[in-house]
């Protein structure tokens, strides 16, 4: 239970998708002119961190890791299809994309116009793939942690972008020298931002 | 489909293709595509490089390839069509360095395989090359794969030189003699946040330049 209380506050502050990685950067970016569509944006990216990070784990486990195979029979016991990685992880995150589009169109259709583009384009969202690819790096040992790591990157990045909309609304009455608006200072706001979150590294429970 | 004849190949529509990725058009500090990558892998030279080819080579080639067979994708699997293409790409570059640049592709960790989810292909697949032909958007894909590369490659210079004291490896600091004069290296400039900066501060010299690319 500490375990996963560890690596859930862990993969919100310490990690986060970010400031400490800077995944996801591009919708990121986008998105965060409104507190409102950030939101649901972040709500989205949760949802699919929560499905995709424990499916790409199985995968993982009983299908790409060297041995991996060995429930099939004793023949297949030194198959390696870990090359198969990449393509394998990004099958399983459009197809969940895919999914959630389905989901959010059919019930909430405001969001649904309000995300646009911006769903689909989920699938290729960094912090998606990010996060199933640390999950392959750090080698959590069971679904559980794989599934808590998750969610907690997710909320992470939700934390991050629904920050940065809540600045950049106050930050149109403020007077940002005009080949810095938009883009640039957004840009800055974000590495201020992450100095301040650097002050979470370390942190244990 | 054979249009090559009565354009020539480096007709001045196709050379503008190859070269505003690198001022008026350039995918990062324009277009907003590919920043994930772009900062986390600056903090020295030549990983940063490396990434800049790897990108370059996937985008021209997935660009070309997609182009190709536009009109045989239907509309609503596009996107896993071109994710498979990018992702077999992806792979083949991936295989190469970790058999060539060992040492470069355990720096760049997840991040090549993170050129699968980079905007700037997603980006350039869908604006350009699902409209155009082979050719053009071939040039598309190089161009907009340098004009990444350069951003690259000029955050990754101050970075290193500030942060380290070198370039390319080659201690320049050290070499000048300037440590003696109570000069030290900002470690600060190597963490990642200082990355957002640069990029920020790039961002702020080339509008401050080109008027009409200030928003609003």
């Amino acid at each position: 239970m500490e375990n996963l209380l560890n690596i859930f506050i862990k993969s919100i502050f310490v990690d986060n998708m970010i400031f400490a990685f800077f995944l996801g950067m591009c919708s990121f970016l986008a998105v965060s002119k409104s507190v409102k569509t950030a939101l649901g944006l972040g709500v989205a990216v949760i949802f699919v961190l929560l499905i995709t990070v424990p499916v790409n784990f199985l995968m993982e486990k009983y299908l790409l890791r060297k041995g991996a195979l060995i429930w099939l029979g004793e023949g297949f016991s030194d198959v390696d299809l870990s090359f198969l990685t990449f393509m394998v992880f990004i099958a399983t995150i459009a197809a969940m994309t895919q999914l959630v589009e389905m989901v959010v169109e059919k019930f909430s259709p405001a969001l649904y116009n309000s995300l646009g583009i911006f769903l689909p384009l989920i699938a290729v969202n960094c912090a998606i793939l990010g996060a199933s690819l640390f999950m392959q790096e750090r080698e959590y040992e069971n679904v559980l942690e794989a599934t808590v790591f998750g969610v907690g990157s997710g909320i992470g990045w939700m934390l991050a972008i629904v920050s940065i909309a809540a600045i950049r609304e106050k930050l149109r009455y403020s007077n940002v020298p005009d080949p810095l608006k938009g883009l640039g200072i957004t840009f800055i706001l974000t590495g201020l931002m992450a100095i301040a979150f650097m002050g979470f590294m370390g942190i244990k429970l | 489909m054979d249009n090559h004849e009565k354009e020539p190949i480096f007709s001045a529509r196709n050379l503008k293709l190859l070269t505003e990725p690198f001022g008026n058009n350039n995918p990062i500090t324009v277009q907003v595509l590919g920043i994930c990558s772009a900062l986390a892998v600056t903090v020295k030279l030549k990983p940063a490089i490396v990434m800049a080819l790897s990108v370059t080579i996937v985008t021209a080639v997935s660009n070309l390839v997609i182009a190709a067979i536009r009109q045989y994708i239907p509309d609503r699997i596009r996107i896993i069509v071109q994710l498979v293409v990018i992702a077999t790409m992806v792979i083949l570059v991936d295989q190469f360095l970790k058999a060539f640049v060992f040492d470069v592709s355990k720096q760049l960790s997840v991040f090549v395989g993170l050129i699968i989810t980079n905007c700037i292909l997603m980006g350039r697949l869908e604006a350009f090359a699902m409209a155009n032909k082979p050719w053009p958007s071939f040039l598309d894909g190089i161009g907009n794969g340098a004009g990444y590369g350069m951003i690259l490659v000029i955050v990754s210079f101050f970075r290193e030189l500030l942060g380290s004291g070198t370039i390319y490896g080659f201690p320049v600091f050290e070499k000048l003699g300037i440590y003696h004069t109570g000069y030290e290296n900002n470690g600060m400039v190597i963490l990642p946040p200082m990355a957002l900066i640069f990029v920020g501060l790039i961002i702020w010299f080339q509008r401050s330049r080109n008027k009409s690319l200030i928003e609003k």
